[in-house]
């Protein structure tokens, strides 16, 4: 069997598909964070609450209303994301005259509350979520073994990706979107409602958050703490790449989650710290963040 | 004009009274001579400790309007080298707490001037992913003992003379640091380096236009917040006699903000008081175990929405008074 650079292949290709699919989260994490801050102005502290409650609806429905992984992946961005809607209506809505950093010590409060109640209920152990049975099985692709399901992960959340860069930059929705953040006041004085629409804005960016707890169910364990210490990567992420830009996101996602799976089979003990260290580098060498504007 | 985080005062109850705050520090300086002989002394040094952490982080977020959200990185950093100074070097407990507060420093130095170079929430997000990075060492090093952290620190001899074993001895090196410290950080704020980090947290750009290198007086006050924050984690350290992970991770960071948050940002006092509030509660809501964090959560978004002042803030602002 050949090797490349000391490293069999099919160690290789394991990692790289692992990260992959943790680049897959980390896009669409950071990817709802940008939008919800672009038109808030605020960092979505409780983001990966958030996600672990996506995870958590997906079990509860299986568990009580016996409503699968395809009804999950449909019903628990909509329930998450109204409690979003919710979120910003009583809370967050009392906030944008003050201080941003208000938002930020409100959401993590939230995230606190949504952690704990959930591991009250339901320990710190994990709960299995089944792979759903279209996806069961894989394919040999003679150098590895693609697991379908993990497939489907990756091409689906660069699908949802694409999708909310499509709808932001080239849909009259998006451009609305976009005005409003701009200039608020004048979008509003041509007629629209733009607090309605920073509502459904934040509702939106919870549910892909949402959204990308369901598809991780079934990959890692359903846990309470699953959210947590993903959210503080992700906010490297977010730094590396800057938030001024949906592509950005996206790439920068994908693109860290690769770079930490090569770690993993190059250098394995720098495997956790390593998005934290190009963090570091990139603030030495570019302040602003890969595709930022400014600080 | 939007609500600063650290204003409780505003524009018009700057009425300088500084009898008041001379009050409250007799007050506070009451408090803790009687104290010890009516609270366990054990509580009160670790609370004290705590104190003294929440006002080096009150001195970033309030006189500079940094939020830093990984200040468990000094504190917990702090601890583990005090810790492995006193247990495995043998070094008598002030030189382990000077060797403690002089890695924050150290760490300060290199985190600050990362974390200085972005502003407002990604500095909050920097230093939180920072101060995680180094969770990930403190998990992997051989030295910190994994999960069952450093056990068993000698608390052996002051200038090997004072034995600390005895816990009134102990309370008192404690408060006497405890006070230096605030008194240290009460003479930073009202140094003119300190008018200089109020003019950065009203308006950046115009003290930047008036000549200030702000990075700079950023950074200082950033790696003094640190050492400060180290030199509660090393006394920590000795006084409980052990430096685990749970001082380095995160929740740490997010429990000294709530400290901070609930009893005044910008006060003088404030950090103290939150720090006793919120280390009462977690013993008293000890029985009911899980739901401490889920109260604390409660206690975030109920602050923020309606209690942004805090209780000495609150205080403060209804006697028109700083203090």
């Amino acid at each position: 069997m050949f090797e490349i650079l000391g490293i069999p292949p099919q160690a290789l290709f394991g990692q790289l598909l692992i990260g992959l699919i943790n680049g897959s989260f980390y896009a669409l994490l950071s990817l709802g964070l940008a939008v919800i801050f672009g038109m808030l102005n605020i960092i979505n502290f409780s983001h990966g609450a958030q996600y672990m409650m996506g995870a958590f609806v997906a079990f509860l429905l299986l568990q009580h209303l016996d409503i699968g992984y395809w009804g999950a992946l449909i019903v628990a961005p909509i329930v998450v994301g109204f409690t979003g809607v919710l979120i910003e209506r009583l809370f967050l809505q009392r906030l944008y005259k003050l201080d941003h950093l208000y938002g930020l010590l409100l959401t993590f409060g939230l995230a606190l509350i949504i952690e704990g109640v959930a591991r009250k209920y339901y320990g710190s152990a994990g709960l299995p979520y089944r792979v759903p049975d279209s996806l069961q099985g894989g394919q040999n692709l003679g150098f590895m073994f693609l697991p379908n399901y993990r497939a489907w992960v990756i091409v689906f959340s660069l699908f949802v990706c694409l999708g909310t860069w499509f709808v932001i930059e080239r849909t009259r929705l998006g451009a609305y979107l976009r005005a409003a953040t701009e200039n608020p006041t004048l979008v509003r004085a041509f007629g629209i409602n733009v607090p309605r629409l920073i509502t459904l804005t934040y509702g939106f960016g919870v549910g892909l958050a949402a959204l990308a707890g369901v598809m991780a169910a079934p990959i890692y364990n359903v846990s309470p703490q699953m959210g947590a210490e993903l959210i503080i990567v992700v906010f490297a992420v977010v730094v590396i790449g800057g938030m001024g830009s949906i592509m950005g996101a996206v790439v920068t996602g994908f693109g860290l989650g690769v770079i930490e799976g090569l770690t993993k089979v190059f250098f394995p003990e720098a495997s956790n710290t390593v998005i934290f260290v190009i963090m570091a580098i990139v603030l030495l060498v570019r302040p602003a963040g890969l595709f930022g504007r400014g600080t | 004009m939007v609500e600063r985080v650290a204003d409780p005062l505003g524009k018009s109850g700057t009425s300088l009274r500084p009898w008041s705050e001379a009050i409250a520090f007799a007050v506070m300086v009451g408090a803790l001579v009687v104290a010890p002989f009516f609270v366990y002394p054990l509580f009160l040094m670790q609370a004290l400790c705590f104190a003294l952490f929440a006002c080096a982080f009150n001195l970033l977020i309030g006189f500079v309007g940094l939020l830093s959200f990984g200040h468990a990185l000094y504190f917990g950093w702090a601890s583990y080298l005090s810790a492995h100074a006193a247990k495995v070097w043998g070094l008598t407990p002030e030189l382990a707490i000077l060797t403690g507060t002089l890695t924050a420093c150290v760490l300060g130095v290199i985190a600050g001037s990362l974390a200085i170079r972005r502003l407002g929430i990604y500095f909050a997000m920097i230093t939180l992913a920072l101060a995680q990075m180094m969770y990930f060492f403190a998990v992997q090093a051989k030295f910190t003992g994994g999960e069952d952290g450093i056990q068993a620190v000698p608390r052996g001899k002051l200038f090997g003379v004072i034995d600390l074993s005895n816990q009134m001895t102990m309370y008192v090196v404690v408060a006497v640091i405890f006070f230096g410290g605030f008194l240290f950080i009460h003479r930073i704020i009202n140094s003119p380096f300190g008018e200089v980090l109020k003019a950065i947290r009203e308006n950046e750009q115009r003290a930047i236009s008036l000549g200030y290198k702000t990075e700079r007086y950023k950074l200082v006050a950033f790696v003094l917040s640190a050492t400060l924050a180290g030199l509660a984690g090393s006394t920590k350290a000795i006084v409980l006699q052990l430096a685990s992970l749970t001082d380095v991770n995160w929740p740490m960071s997010g429990e000294v903000v709530l400290m901070t948050l609930v009893g005044g940002l910008g006060t003088i006092f404030g950090p103290v008081v939150g720090a006793f509030v919120i280390l009462v509660m977690q013993y008293k809501l000890a029985p009911v175990g899980e739901w401490v964090v889920v109260i604390q959560g409660a206690i975030f978004v109920l602050c923020v929405l309606l209690f942004r002042r805090g209780i000495i803030g609150e205080i403060a602002h209804l006697l028109r008074i700083r203090l």
